[in-house]
């Protein structure tokens, strides 16, 4: 029986910082492209939600048994990310959910357990999405290649749109990037080294040997999808490995959203499997501390996914970050003077309380009236019945803005103005909500708004993550 | 239920001057506008025999038997937001009528200038979202007052056809009014006079509203002593008193902003509580009976709003009155003939019953400026909104010469 990938979900984040930008900021640089960078509330935990929510798509959620989250940069050490994401995800309670993480190779190591726990049997349904928000060294060499993304694939043994057909793995002891416990920045070994003793051996070896294990040439992939440090090695490994640049190498997008880390082979792969037909063979190989790669094969079930956002309708939809500046702020590389105000306050006991509320957005449906109210009432505003309702999932529903105000002086934000609305939601109720990912010139009444999950605060060393508004990303 | 008019007298009160008071602490407000209105109403201190302190921010009844030094009598500290000075008054009130108390002293005070925050930002201990959302985690987080009441305004001016230039206009002739009205007040914050155009290009804070839509951070004290009608000869014989006419609150269920069928553009609070302190006075139309209001201006728009739910123009049509004149000082209708909460300050547990002495004095014909001072006026209404639009907890008292 076929078991791969049943369905398949990206998320770019809305801003992109123009190499032209770091280039003012530092006097030298990169001429051209642009690199997307999540805004300041967000983190790899949010985009790793965006992809899964993009994946899952119109599949019923409580079919996914298990949610596999791989990164470099968690936001959490000794406490799971990924519990958070799928209550984000609004999954069932009783899913395996399991962070991989530490190693640019750490997409593909969640994407070979959940396909081996499919084909044992202890998963039908494994949902694994992958985002890394990481922080290069102001000025260095990789501030001009990383950039923030998240990808996710649905992996089950029923309606397989993309066969696993065959993989290859190896360790490698081999270090060229790393971050220390502790450490803001990933460090580099210098690029000669990186690539003649590392990259192009190991990652061509991968490949190679993956290949004589099946008993294919490169002239049977209709698609190479694979890793490198940045563009340039990207395209020097296509003739290593013998593929047509043209023809059959998908395109890294280096210089649309950079190079995100361990989502970086999911996002171009996601881009590969938007474009691809039934029948595609697609060559998947990705590098850090060893290789994993893959055959995949494409069927007649990929057009049922083909629908997603993914990643061609998010590049398309972006804001310019219109300096450098603001970059710096959004990733706290700068101390910079505030407002005096009351300062933000985490409770464990009231996000523990309201974790539907604040994880999964569930407002109140009076059983009486219909009347849908958030936050959650027990006496309900619209016939005072007393605790007769049923609880509803609003993170799905689109609203429109019935007034908004745009906020120069409140809060802490590194973004100001802050954009507070309240959106009417459709099918009921009524939300007061920051606006994010917006631009305020552009905030009117009637404007229509979805829910993105971000990262509203930190406060006593917690991440207090909540839902907001944001115009419409895609339609 | 019986109507309160003309049962309760105010036979003296006191005014702290309302500013950033550096040299002052809680304890010297309530000191200052106590002895005030001892000294008004002609009483010694110890022949009061209970009384209510109203503020936000103090804590507990210690913040008053401790500065006067009250001889174990009844001490209760409460609040009720922007309306915490009225509950003062209606506790004491109540107990009046009630004769469990002959004499009483109500006094709101508050101290926000130590904070060092540059808005009124304060804080409510406890709570989960939907009730006290500015303490939650999440929800609301990072939403300011000036934010919620510029949601208002932007709704108004949709709802009944203004522009963003005439809405703004519109809004900062109330501003203007109400400075002009202060800088002829020796007890106001802020008393300088401002244009129109000062206002309108006053630095943004939450469109529409600017730094001169809002109301100040300020201290200040004001107290009020009260006793039966009946029993003004007892106390202050030949003395001039005022007596309440009507006194309401009325608190909302706050779901303005979870409910889809707020419109954002009345004060539903407002409405209530006024109506029911209409008819505890017997008026049938305030634009015939009342001769002054002092409103909750927190920002302009709130005024404006008041015009409406208040009952002296129709709804959606408070622009035509404004630009003819009809709130200003010498208008038909003077609103905030003190300065309102916008040049006379706001501080929050004072700002009620500091808008009864404005009364107090027009009526009593003490308005100290000649210029400020009404000619007949007779009976005036106060009003407080605390809160958020679509959750308010509105006070309204009426109060003037007994017997009318």
């Amino acid at each position: 029986m076929a078991i791969g990938i049943v369905s398949f979900g990206a998320y770019i984040p809305a801003y992109r910082l123009s190499q032209s930008e770091i280039t003012r900021a530092w006097g030298s640089g990169i001429p051209k492209g642009e690199k997307a960078i999540a805004n300041w509330d967000e983190d790899s935990i949010t985009m790793g939600v965006e992809a899964a929510l993009d994946c899952i798509g119109g599949i019923d959620r409580s079919l996914v048994d298990s949610l596999y989250f791989a990164t470099t940069t968690s936001p959490y050490h000794e406490k799971q990310n990924a519990s958070i994401i799928a209550a984000a995800a609004d999954l069932r309670k009783d899913i395996y959910s399991l962070d991989i993480t530490n190693s640019l190779r750490a997409g593909s190591n969640a994407m070979k357990t959940a396909t081996d726990a499919v084909v044992a049997g202890s998963a039908h349904r494994a949902l694994v999405t992958i985002a890394d928000c990481r922080i290069p060294a102001p000025r260095g060499e990789l501030e001009s290649v990383f950039g923030d993304a998240s990808a996710a694939l649905m992996i089950g043994k029923e309606d397989v749109a993309v066969e696993i057909e065959g993989s290859y793995s190896f360790s490698s002891e081999f270090i060229d990037i790393w971050k220390e416990e502790g450490g803001r920045y990933p460090h580099s070994w210098e690029d000669r080294f990186v690539d003649v003793e590392g990259y192009r051996p190991l990652l061509s070896e991968g490949v190679s040997r993956l290949l004589s294990k099946y008993g294919l040439k490169p002239g049977d992939f209709s698609k190479a999808v694979y890793y490198a440090p940045n563009a340039r090695r990207h395209r020097e490994m296509a003739g290593v490995l013998g593929f047509d640049q043209k023809n059959q190498v998908q395109t890294p997008l280096y210089d649309s959203i950079g190079n995100a880390g361990a989502a970086s082979a999911f996002v171009m792969l996601v881009a590969a499997l938007e474009e691809a037909k039934p029948g595609d063979r697609i060559l998947f190989a990705i590098y850090g501390d060893g290789v994993d790669a893959f055959v995949l094969r494409v069927t007649e079930n990929i057009a049922k996914v083909q629908n997603r956002r993914g990643v061609k309708k998010h590049l398309a939809s972006k804001m310019m970050l219109g300096n450098y500046e603001k970059y710096l702020r959004f990733r706290n590389l700068l101390e910079w003077d505030v407002d005096l105000r009351p300062p933000y306050r985490s409770s464990l006991p009231v996000t523990w309380r309201e974790r539907n509320q604040i994880y999964r957005l569930y407002g109140s449906k009076c059983n009486a009236c219909g009347t849908i109210q958030i936050p959650q009432q027990r006496v309900c505003g619209a016939c005072r019945a007393k605790d007769d309702y049923a609880q509803v999932r609003l993170s799905d529903k689109r609203a429109k803005i019935f007034t908004y105000c745009i906020d120069q002086r409140s809060g802490v934000t590194p973004d100001l103005p802050n954009v507070v609305a309240l959106g009417d939601f459709e099918g009921g109720g009524r939300f007061y909500s920051p606006v994010t990912d917006r631009d305020p010139e552009q905030i009117q009444i009637g404007m229509a708004v979805e829910m993105t999950f971000r990262k509203v605060n930190q406060a006593l060393w917690l991440n207090n993550y909540f839902w907001k508004f944001r115009p419409v990303r895609v339609e | 239920m019986e109507s309160i008019k003309d049962k309760v007298a105010i036979i003296g009160m006191g005014c702290t001057k309302f500013g950033e008071l550096w040299n002052k602490d809680g304890e010297d407000l309530v000191v200052d506008a106590a002895y005030e209105a001892y000294a008004d109403a002609g009483i010694d201190p110890n022949d009061i025999d209970a009384a209510w302190v109203g503020t936000l921010f103090g804590v507990t009844a210690t913040t008053l038997s401790v500065p006067l030094k009250t001889n174990y009598i009844p001490v209760t500290r409460v609040e009720n937001v922007c309306g915490t000075g009225m509950e003062t008054i209606r506790a004491g009130a109540f107990a009046l009528i009630s004769k469990a108390h002959d004499l009483v002293l109500c006094l709101g005070f508050e101290k926000m200038k130590d904070t060092g925050y540059g808005a009124a930002a304060g804080f409510w201990p406890g709570g989960t979202g939907g009730g006290t959302e500015k303490w939650h985690p999440v929800y609301a987080a990072g939403d300011s007052a000036p934010g919620r009441f510029a949601m208002a305004a932007t709704r108004y001016f949709h709802q009944f056809g203004l522009s963003p230039e005439e809405g703004k206009r519109t809004l900062a002739k109330i501003s203007a009014k109400s400075h002009y009205n202060g800088a002829r007040n020796p007890r106001a914050h802020l008393r300088r006079e401002v244009t129109v155009e000062d206002v309108i290009n006053a630095p943004m804070i939450a469109w529409p509203l600017g730094l001169f839509d809002a109301c100040g951070v300020t201290d200040g004290a004001a107290a009020a002593i009260m006793c039966r009608t009946e029993d003004v000869h007892k106390y202050k014989p030949g003395g001039d008193y005022i007596t309440i006419k009507g006194l309401a609150i009325s608190t909302g269920p706050g779901m303005g902003k979870v409910l889809t069928d707020y419109d954002w553009t009345h004060w539903e609070e407002t409405k209530r509580a006024s109506s029911q302190a209409y008819a505890q006075a017997g008026i049938k139309d305030p634009r015939k009976s009342i001769d002054m209001c002092e409103v909750h201006d927190c920002f302009s728009i709130s005024e404006l709003i008041c015009y409406e739910d208040l009952g002296f123009c129709e709804k959606g049509q408070a622009k035509r009155y404004i630009d003819d004149g009809t709130f200003a000082l010498k208008g038909k209708h003077p609103f905030n003939v003190g300065g309102g909460l916008k040049s006379f300050g706001h501080p929050i547990g004072a700002t009620a019953i500091r808008e009864v002495f404005e009364i107090y004095s027009e009526v009593l014909g003490r308005a100290q400026t000649p210029e400020r001072q009404l000619k007949n006026c007779e009976i005036g209404l106060a009003q407080n909104q605390g809160g958020h639009p679509g959750k308010f907890i509105a006070s309204v008292i009426i109060a003037g010469i007994p017997g009318k």
